[in-house]
């Protein structure tokens, strides 16, 4: 009996799946297409979550509009802008290049041209002030000696 | 002396980027749809859904667009303000009872009173996508011409109504 009722409740998530397959089903190929669309759009409810895997009630009724919208035979291109005429560049996950954005793409690469600038310009800096050594005749003999030892010596 | 203060500099920098960075709401993304034209709509009226609400026919009228529900949290906290604005009869409010059904949207009103003038309901939430809703509530200013002027995201206050929305509505009125 115990055993009976476990395996009924193992196999309680396959009936609670059923509903959920059922867009699916309808048109696999639509589907999927939609899915590659909405996986690169945010969800504005839960910012951070794409259109496709979220479970908002507004990134469902945004999946209808974009399958609606494909059996329209709409392009992938259309339907983007759509969404970004309604919900602006905020919407798209890779955010395009625009006169405000700019800094977003290029600042990484002027940062780390400043770093570099500002390294070069330490190291220089460095060497200036570093003491040029300058040894006499003896302090060099006693350098070469100490730097190759005769052969000899070793024993 | 000098070396200490480019790391300061750098630091305060730092500071302030995340200071204004940390104090925005990331919920309040601004509307490509300011100093757009309102997206036209024909919806059935809430409380008498034979007839239609068109939303062209509020041409040379300022009006504002209350997007609500009965199911929504935060229009609870701004019922009160709305019901205040629509005793001073300054700006018809239109009511978009977004996602909801008649029932519970009528029996909403019920409770809380009914500032609005006439409210279309879109029960599919699909006249929601044509403006970009994605909260409720949201408050749309509209002006004569059938242009929306601004968006308050989120409850409308007290405060918003005298900083914003009033000063606006006067402004467009006055056109």
């Amino acid at each position: 009996m115990k055993h009976l009722l476990i395996l009924l409740i193992c196999l309680l998530p396959a009936f609670s799946y059923a509903g959920e397959a059922k867009d699916l089903a309808e048109d696999p190929v639509l589907e999927k297409r939609m899915i590659g669309l909405a996986e690169n759009l945010r969800c504005l409810v839960c910012q951070n979550e794409s259109l496709a895997s979220s479970r908002s009630e507004l990134a469902n009724d945004l999946r209808r509009e974009i399958r609606e919208q494909m059996k329209k035979g709409m392009t992938d291109q259309e339907i983007i802008d759509y969404l970004v005429s309604r919900y602006g560049d905020f919407v798209l996950f890779d955010p395009p290049m625009k006169s405000y954005t700019l800094l977003l793409w290029y600042g990484p690469f002027a940062l780390l041209l400043i770093g570099l600038a500002g390294l070069v310009f330490q190291l220089r800096k460095r060497k200036n002030t570093l003491p040029e050594s300058q040894l006499s005749a003896e302090q060099a003999q006693r350098a070469a000696a100490l730097l190759n030892p005769p052969k000899d010596s070793q024993t | 002396m000098m070396r200490y203060i480019w790391p300061f500099v750098a630091f305060v920098v730092l500071a302030g980027f995340l200071y204004v960075g940390l104090g925005l709401n990331p919920h309040e993304v601004p509307s490509p749809l300011i100093n757009k034209p309102a997206p036209a709509f024909t919806l059935p009226q809430l409380h008498d859904p034979a007839k239609q609400f068109v939303s062209q026919d509020m041409n040379g009228k300022v009006w504002l667009l209350n997007v609500w529900a009965s199911w929504c949290v935060s229009c609870r906290e701004e019922h009160p303000v709305l019901m205040a604005l629509a005793r001073q009869n300054i700006v018809p409010i239109y009511g978009l009872d977004y996602k909801d059904n008649r029932k519970d949207g009528e029996a909403w009103l019920r409770n809380g009173g009914d500032p609005y003038t006439v409210i279309a309901s879109d029960t599919e939430g699909r006249i929601g996508i044509d403006y970009g809703v994605y909260g409720v509530p949201e408050t749309y200013v509209i002006d004569k011409q059938g242009v929306i002027r601004y968006k308050q995201i989120g409850a409308v206050t007290h405060e918003s109504l005298q900083e914003k929305i009033l000063p606006l509505v006067a402004e467009l009125q006055a056109k």
